[in-house]
């Protein structure tokens, strides 16, 4: 059902692109003009004719035309998207990026068939427009880790494979152009050698849309990935260098030579480019405290800067992308909002999402559109020699690499990095951008490209899934990261490290552990606002799961399923060692003073008892995005700080830690009482006891139910109250109902929270005269 | 403790190859070494090892230098820490940081992690009792965070009560309030690390020429 009306939707949208698409001025435009005319003409002549009415209704297309067509096909791109996903069996076996040229096919046929012209995947709209956003995405969440220990492999397979690759292809074309009974003569060696270039290199795009639906275990991802994008400097180079031969006419040896060094300038510099704009933009993210809300612009419009900066130059706009993105992103997420954090996430996927879309589709269009010529027999030959030079490169590449790695490549890994090398977009706008005087054969060479994109899409993209479970290729593990295995990698790193000093050779932590401490010495103070410059890095990774059990909690609203990563049947109490009574030195409280405390305790938790019964459980839950959170979590430290001043005080009063629960009810405690920050008296103590069990407050219950944690802990006040102040006598413990003698407060702790470092002496004086 | 001759001696460079499997050429290089650190003498102290200026600022610099001198990693069933080591020990500390070589089978590949894990845990069981205690937890990660600045030690507290809930999690499941988790067993240790790949991590690339910066 749902799926007619979609596709219902989906033809009228077609319907209406056709003929809106690559028309000229429609008659609409010209009515209005007329209209016009025709009105001023009447006041010219006076009033002798009668006045036209007034248009009420008058149709103008062409002032929106062009915003309008674009919005129009990124609306038909992100339908087609929400379509594919509703078809559940069929997005299973093909990839998403071979529907999407189907379906530009498609409309590129239709537009055709009406006798418009479809358009044409502008080289600049695609390299300006649509390229970015995919890789600053990619570049924005690079895994650095593996990236930085994979480094010389990836180099490895980027440079020398695509070298390898370009050499091999434009090589073996040349000769095959110069066979008899091909009609191919024209075709001289460089422009060989230039397409061979074009079309060896591995397509970011297309690689990311496959393997992003195959899960493929990280080193693969990261090898095919990282070596996609780093042989963009190579492939930037050679259709450089061959296209100014082929101008020039004559080669020397020191133009082999400044090839080399243009490689370098290139690669090193879009990689220079980069990180100066990276550094721009975190030092620029330092400053936004205050304005919150445009802090995501700053991160975009910097990365793009970067790559249009370095495409002035010529340089590798993608590294300077790459670069930009993975050196701004640790110092920018030290400094921005969480709320920015995820905006700049989501519209990062959003837009690569939609660019990606777009480009596939753009593909099968233009595929109905371009000029084509058909020849048999290069096509079958670049295809052919693709391949076969892919296969080849690798498995000699390998031989070499295993040579140097820990972790050796299996014959499996080299399959399916062999298998993974698919081309793209990229590959057709370089030849399309191809100067038809200089490369007469460039309509050749538009459909050769076309084919080799589209087999190795459409074939090699859907064959890979049932392939790597075939070959049961290690999946990608959805492990969480741990904060054992955080402390451990820490430990590990300076562990290594400490050894190979005491070795005495300079190996690879050596280096790594130099870089770390000067990053910590000189760049965070510069770059990241405030205290943050200072956290090491356990405790920023412990702060951040804590905020992201905090927020699961929330999320998980009042369910009594709690999310798994808290260890909610362990606690606290588990693990301390039960403390033998210290003798501390204590005076006896005489019994008048005794119950002079529990008069007032009583009092204060009469008042706040009062207090609560206004709040309902709606508007207990406040909004825990607020960056409040951070004050929540400080002021909790306060909390915690004094649960442990007094429980290190005493036998009589045994308090019992306030849980850390979720943010939104402990600011709904803490705004019911606002003196608990002062924490200079008895009369304040911050954790309002919320409600014991009892029936006349079932919003109470309410909210002790959200933290019991298995049913059959008796409801109590322990769980989730404030400070019970239990007292041994029983008589007094009327208004305190504890259902259950428990021998022992629970210490529930759901998020353990360091306390703050500064001790606040005015906690002792409550219980001491 | 082994003695050796001021000269190398082939046979002895054999036995230990064979015992730790590092080469001989790498053994020859450590060995120079050995003498860099203890000044030409047959035994390591502690100190020599202190003297090392690049390990200053490495945060967990005493635990590093105390597992050089533990008992338990020279592979017998040692006890407590001895004051001055040979070079078979050193050597054999050495061979914890060894790579998996490259074709062995799953269950060496096993052992080795085991090894390895072993060597980390007991760098992390002090009073070798054979579980990681609460406080020794805390100790580990009061170590790591040392250098890291004033931040006090509630916060490395925090921590490690949080990795401890998790390991009590993980590996004991639901308690009772009234049990109590005694602290992190080899088992326990080895389960909460699965996600770590030790043998692949826990390395370093020992040289087969002679490149040993001289000491600072």
């Amino acid at each position: 059902m749902e799926l007619k009306m979609f596709i219902l939707v989906l033809g009228l949208l077609v319907g209406s692109l056709m003929p809106l698409g690559g028309a000229s001025g429609s008659p609409g435009s010209g009515t209005g003009q007329d209209e016009c005319k025709k009105n001023n003409g009447d006041e010219k002549n006076g009033n002798k004719t009668t006045k036209k009415s007034f248009p009420v209704l008058s149709l103008n297309y062409e002032n929106v035309r062009l915003p309008f067509e674009i919005s129009l096909w990124v609306l038909l791109a992100s339908l087609m998207k929400l379509g594919f996903h509703l078809m559940p069996r069929l997005s299973s076996i093909v990839p998403e990026s071979c529907l999407l040229i189907v379906v530009g096919l498609l409309v590129g046929g239709l537009i055709k068939l009406v006798g418009k012209a479809p358009p044409v995947l502008e080289s600049n709209i695609f390299f300006f427009y649509l390229l970015p956003p995919i890789i600053l995405d990619a570049g924005y969440f690079l895994p650095i880790r593996q990236f930085t220990e994979n480094l010389g492999t990836i180099l490895m397979f980027a440079v020398v494979g695509t070298l390898w690759n370009a050499f091999f292809v434009g090589g073996l074309l040349y000769g095959v152009c110069q066979l008899e009974g091909t009609n191919l003569a024209g075709v001289n060696l460089l422009s060989c050698l230039l397409f061979g270039s074009v079309i060896s290199a591995v397509d970011p795009v297309a690689v990311l849309a496959v393997f992003e639906e195959i899960h493929i275990n990280e080193l693969l991802h990261i090898l095919v990935f990282g070596e996609s994008l780093l042989n963009d400097a190579v492939t930037v180079v050679l259709y450089h260098l061959f296209e100014e031969f082929t101008n020039a006419g004559t080669i020397t040896v020191t133009d082999g030579f400044l090839g080399i060094v243009c490689f370098l300038v290139v690669s090193l510099g879009g990689i220079v480019v980069g990180a100066i704009y990276g550094i721009l933009a975190a030092f620029t993210s330092r400053f936004t405290s205050h304005t919150r809300v445009i802090e995501p612009l700053f991160i975009f419009v910097y990365s793009y800067m970067a790559y249009l900066s370095a495409e002035v130059f010529h340089l590798s706009g993608i590294m300077a992308l790459i670069a930009c993105g993975a050196v701004m992103r640790p110092y920018v997420e030290a400094n921005i909002s969480h709320k920015s954090h995820t905006t700049i996430k989501y519209f990062l996927k959003m837009w690569s999402s939609v660019s990606d879309t777009l480009i596939f589709i753009f593909l099968g269009v233009s595929t109905v559109a371009g000029p084509h010529e058909w020849n048999w027999i290069f096509v079958v030959a670049t295809l052919v020699f693709c391949l076969v030079a892919r296969v080849l490169g690798v498995i000699g590449l390998t031989f070499v690499i295993n040579k140097f790695r820990i972790v050796k490549l299996t014959s499996k890994d080299q399959f399916i990095i062999a298998y993974g090398g698919l081309r793209g977009a990229i590959a057709f706008s370089l030849v399309y951008l191809l100067n038809p005087k200089h490369f007469p054969m460039r309509n050749m060479f538009l459909t050769a490209i076309i084919t080799v994109i589209f087999f190795t899409v459409f074939v090699q993209g859907m064959t890979i899934r049932p392939l790597v479970d075939l070959l049961a290729v290690k999946k990608k593990q959805e492990t969480k990261r741990s904060i054992n295995e955080e402390i451990h990698t820490q430990f590990l790193d300076h562990l290594l490290t400490g050894i190979e000093d005491i070795c005495g050779h300079y190996g690879h932590h050596h280096w790594k552990d130099k870089l770390n401490r000067f990053n910590k010495k000189y760049v965070k103070k510069c770059l990241i606002a405030g205290e943050r410059s200072k956290e090491p890095q356990l405790i920023a990774f412990y702060h951040k799961m804590e905020m992201k059990q905090a927020i699961e909690l929330v999320e998980s609203g009042g369910g009594s399923k709690l999310p798994s990563a808290m260890p909610s049947t362990v606690s606290m109490q588990n693990i301390q060692p039960k403390k033998p009574p210290q003798d501390r030195a204590l005076p006896q409280l005489s019994k008048a003073r005794e119950e002079e405390i529990r008069k007032i305790l009583r009092t204060n938790l009469q008042r706040t008892r009062q207090r609560l019964r206004s709040y309902n459980r709606h508007t207990l839950i406040a909004d825990p995005f607020e960056d409040g959170l951070d004050e929540i979590l400080i002021k909790r430290k306060k909390m915690k700080e004094l649960e442990k001043k007094i429980s290190q005080m005493n036998n009589y009063l045994t308090v019992p830690a306030p849980p850390a629960d979720s943010p939104s009810v402990a600011r709904a405690r803490l705004a019911s009482d606002p003196q608990a920050w002062g924490l200079k008296s008895v009369t304040e103590i911050p954790t309002i006891k919320v409600e014991l069990v009892s029936p006349q407050n079932p919003e109470s219950v309410k909210v002790v139910d959200e933290f019991s944690k298995k049913g059959s802990q008796p409801k109590g006040s322990e769980e989730e109250g404030g400070l019970t102040m239990r007292v041994p006598s029983s008589e007094k413990q009327r208004k305190d109902k504890t259902p259950d003698e428990e021998p022992q407060p629970r210490f529930m702790r759901c998020l353990s929270d360091p306390g703050p470092a500064a001790e606040d002496e005015d906690e002792d004086e409550p219980f001491l005269p | 403790m082994g003695s050796f001759q001021s000269l190398p001696d082939d046979h002895q460079y054999r036995t230990l190859s064979q015992k730790t499997g590092f080469s001989l050429e790498q053994i020859a290089i450590l060995h120079n070494r050995f003498k860099q650190l203890s000044q030409n003498e047959e035994t390591l102290w502690r100190d020599d090892l202190k003297t090392i200026q690049d390990l200053e600022s490495n945060p967990i610099r005493s635990q590093i230098i105390e597992a050089f001198f533990d008992s338990r990693n020279f592979q017998k069933d040692g006890v407590g820490s001895v004051e001055e080591i040979g070079f078979e020990e050193f050597l054999t500390v050495m061979s914890y940081f060894r790579a998996p070589p490259q074709n062995i089978t799953v269950e060496q590949r096993e052992e080795m992690r085991r090894a390895k894990l072993r060597f980390l845990f007991n760098m992390h069981d002090t009073d070798n009792d054979g579980t990681i205690t609460l406080e020794e937890y805390r100790h580990v990660v009061e170590e790591l965070l040392s250098r890291s600045g004033a931040l006090g030690r509630e916060t490395a507290k925090g921590i490690a009560d949080a990795a401890m809930l998790e390991v009590a999690s993980i590996s004991v499941g639901p308690m009772a309030p009234d049990e109590f988790y005694e602290g992190i067993t080899f088992e326990h240790f080895l389960k909460i690390l699965n996600g770590v790949e030790i043998e692949m991590r826990m390395h370093i690339h020992f040289l087969n020429m002679d490149a040993t910066v001289l000491c600072k």
